[in-house]
């Protein structure tokens, strides 16, 4: 047990936000007047802060004794905007691009804030991108879904016709296969945005695969797979093989009780659990039944993860068990000693999450972390663990167990059996160092 | 309509009603047309089952590729400027082998034609996918002549090869990485086994010191921006200041047209930095800095196209692009296209 901190309260750094942006900006370009203005705006704060580090104002807190302008005026009405917004306070939670990742932004990722969430719904606009060759926003009323191949029936499906078949909600994880594909051999990334941010979960309501290839009466004897096929320009295809599209896989619309945001393959997508985010086809246009897997661009030259000897393996579907702690996480800072509630996300392609254990010694000593309800398979789970940081240095790890047994490898581990030249399926345990100020920094140990 | 086509229409409904009383789910979907499968059925499987009739000489290939590929993917196919490089790291051993040695242990860029396996690959994905700004625009013969253009310049083909759908298979044994994947179960199966292990190991399981063998570098901790921008405001942690003054006069309207850049993919023949097909982003800034006439005759310019002032390639005109978005793109360029 870590001992007790010697200066529980002490504020060690003031947080610098009493201008907005705007006012920084409009001081910095000269608007001497709107400085005058500022200040006024900003004094309550100004005087929460003195008060906060302790320095007069020995009646109290001011943000209490000064009535702030939302407890006496009028706020504003219902249906001011008629699809609601997060707070302005809240834009920094945003997805981003990784600088120099990609050369092509119709080709490329953008990564879900993971520092910021909480549970384990990512909130639709913050879900993670990746799109190959850009993204459309489609009419549903064109859209087509056709069924064809090794079927009796080929058939073509409306959204009206989908939309009235019987559906299902389900939550799932979706993890791109190259999610921390950066971090194979060093660390190449600050913050847990970049390094885990390929990564989303949500309700998803749609018809079980399943309820169309029995309804065009694919052939039961031949069929192993079916090939996924979008309506974008790239037409991204993958193979599914039959035991997994008869089993979880669902055509859906929904999202989080909405529908698909375009980005996301508005109207319609294909929902693989446990598989890798590129096989859920996005803007889905066509199934076909077949015998043999299909071998498509995303087969053969990319999503194959190369092996030491120079061959690669292919069609690498299950994402492992895996686990990250989302705060403190990269890129942060401490706001002091004391207590904090660690916490972060674990997931397995295999099934359910049984247990995290988290280390704050670098992984030599480990204590099992709370999981939060619901704990669903193929879905992420949330989970919290005290932690007093005593001002000491401390490296933070997070191990999960899955339903099968599996435990999280080190990143060593990873790499004695798959090298460091993979890109795909890294679910190596992520360390987090934190220094004697507070601030934490992506590490890897050896 | 005749009395038979009468008949026939009669017999048909009462066929499809029949099959319809059979439905699970009566009235949902219906048969898709023989044209409906042919216009959307167009993969070809490694086997190259589903590959059409037609043929493509090297030459062919190569007027195609000089007019509609090699703006990107460079004239050699060799460009990493807009995408990775297609040809490239394969020599004539890695042909009788069917292996690639460079992908063992190399760190070095993998080209297409190092990683390529299946030939049905390079053919199914040109038609479906090229050229990036028009997919699906080339016909049949004009996707055999790519490919074996492709091929020639990886030294598979000679110059006067056509290639079509009967010697397709043959070729498809010259290709270097032809044996360079392999199954894994592990990763496949529903119940695959898993290749690495690890043990829930609770007390001591370092032993010896710990060593930190990689750590974010001190000197790149502005690589992503301002990291304190990127958290929130509250809570039990503050993102790190990064970039120090990070929020500058005109940085909403600049990071706007930079926005605008990229989604109307100026980068395809522009780089940030570096030329592509027509100069740079800064080069042009550079000429243009101090000139207080420029954003308005650039905006011009970018509407009505250019006249080849940089090199000889002159700029198609992009009059689909609204006003207002230009002039935003222009104000992101004259400050520095940062």
């Amino acid at each position: 047990m870590m001992a007790k901190p010697a200066h529980a309260g002490r504020l060690r750094r003031a947080p610098e936000n009493f201008l907005t942006r705007e006012q920084i900006v409009d001081v910095q370009s000269g608007r001497r007047d709107f400085l005058r203005k500022a200040f006024v705006a900003a004094g309550a704060s100004l005087s929460v802060q003195a008060w906060a580090q302790g320095s007069a104002q020995p009646k109290g807190d001011p943000a209490i004794l000064e009535l702030p302008a939302h407890s006496h005026t009028l706020g504003l009405p219902v249906a001011e905007r008629g699809y609601g917004l997060p707070s302005q306070y809240e834009r920094n939670l945003a997805r981003r691009e990784s600088p120099g990742l990609t050369r092509v932004s119709a080709a490329s990722v953008s990564f879900a804030p993971l520092q910021g969430l909480f549970g384990i719904i990512t909130p639709n606009g913050l879900h993670f991108e990746r799109h190959h060759q850009g993204w459309h926003d489609i009419d549903p009323a064109t859209h087509r879904l056709m069924v064809m191949g090794m079927v009796k029936n080929p058939k073509v499906y409306t959204m009206d016709d989908l939309m009235r078949l019987p559906s299902v909600s389900r939550m799932h994880f979706i993890e791109c296969g190259a999610n921390t594909g950066m971090e194979w051999g060093n660390v190449a990334v600050p913050t847990v945005q970049y390094t885990h941010g390929m990564l989303s979960c949500s309700e998803f309501t749609g018809v079980p695969l399943k309820v169309l290839l029995d309804d065009c009466g694919f052939d039961r004897k031949r069929a192993r797979f079916v090939l996924a096929e979008g309506a974008d320009g790239a037409s991204l295809a993958r193979t599914i093989p039959m035991d997994r599209a008869l089993d979880d896989v669902m055509v859906a619309w929904g999202m989080n009780g909405e529908m698909l945001r375009p980005e996301n393959g508005y109207p319609l997508r294909l929902v693989v659990p446990g598989v890798q985010g590129v096989s859920w086809v996005k803007w889905l246009r066509r199934i076909e039944v077949g015998d043999q897997p299909f071998a498509t661009r995303e087969e053969v030259l990319h999503y194959v993860d190369l092996m030491p000897d120079g061959v690669a393996r292919q069609y690498t579907w299950t994402q492992e068990c895996k686990s990250v702690i989302t705060t403190p996480s990269g890129g942060q800072t401490l706001l002091d000693r004391g207590q904090y509630n660690v916490t972060g996300l674990a997931w397995s392609g295999r099934g359910k999450v049984r247990r995290v254990d988290v280390s704050f010694d670098g992984g030599r000593n480990w204590r099992t972390a709370r999981l939060q309800g619901p704990v669903l398979g193929k879905c992420l789970t949330r989970f919290n663990i005290d932690w007093t940081w005593n001002g000491g240095p401390a490296i933070l790890q997070s191990r999960a167990i899955d339903e099968t047994g599996y435990v999280q490898p080190q990143k060593r581990q990873l790499r004695e059996v798959r090298g460091t030249r993979s890109i795909y399926h890294n679910n190596a345990i992520q360390s987090w160092q934190v220094d004697a100020t507070g601030e934490v920094r992506n590490v890897h140990l050896g | 309509m005749s009395i038979w086509a009468r008949l026939a229409a009669a017999c048909l409904m009462l066929l499809a009603g029949a099959v319809a009383a059979q439905d699970r789910y009566p009235g949902i979907g219906r048969a898709a047309t023989p044209a409906e499968i042919a216009a959307w059925d167009i993969d070809v499987r490694a086997d190259f089952t589903g590959l059409p009739k037609g043929q493509g000489t090297v030459s062919q290939g190569q007027e195609l590729w000089e007019k509609k590929c090699a703006s990107c993917h460079g004239y050699f196919g060799e460009s990493n400027e807009v995408f990775p490089p297609i040809i490239g790291g394969t020599t004539a051993d890695d042909v009788k082998r069917g292996r690639v040695r460079s992908l063992i242990e190399s760190s070095d860029q993998r080209t297409t034609l190092m990683k390529l396996s299946h030939l049905s690959t390079l053919w199914d994905y040109i038609r479906r996918a090229m050229p990036w700004n028009e997919p699906k625009s080339l016909t049949v013969d004009e996707v055999y002549a790519v490919t074996a253009y492709i091929l020639n310049m990886g030294d598979l083909l000679p110059g006067d090869f056509t290639l079509n759908d009967q010697n397709i298979r043959e070729v498809q044994k010259r290709l270097p990485n032809r044996d360079g994947l392999r199954p894994f179960p592990g990763l496949s199966d529903v119940r695959g086994k898993p290749d690495v292990r690890n043990t829930p190991c609770m007390k001591d399981c370092v032993k010896g010191e710990l060593k930190i063998v990689s750590s974010y570098p001190e000197n790149a901790k502005d690589t992503h921006g301002n990291l304190a921008d990127q958290n929130r405001l509250v809570g039990p942690v503050r993102g790190v200041v990064t970039v120090a003054g990070a929020a500058k006069a005109g940085e909403v309207s600049a990071s706007v047209g930079a926005a605008l850049v990229r989604k109307n993919g100026c980068q395809l023949c522009h780089g940030i930095t570096s030329r592509v097909v027509g100069p740079s982003f800064r080069e042009i800034a550079q000429r243009y800095a101090g000139d207080v006439g420029a954003g308005a005759r650039l905006v011009t310019k970018v509407k009505t196209g250019g006249s080849g002032n940089w090199g000889n390639v002159a700029m198609p005109p992009q009059s689909s692009i609204a006003d207002g978005d230009i002039q935003s793109m222009m104000l992101w360029l004259l400050n520095g296209a940062r």
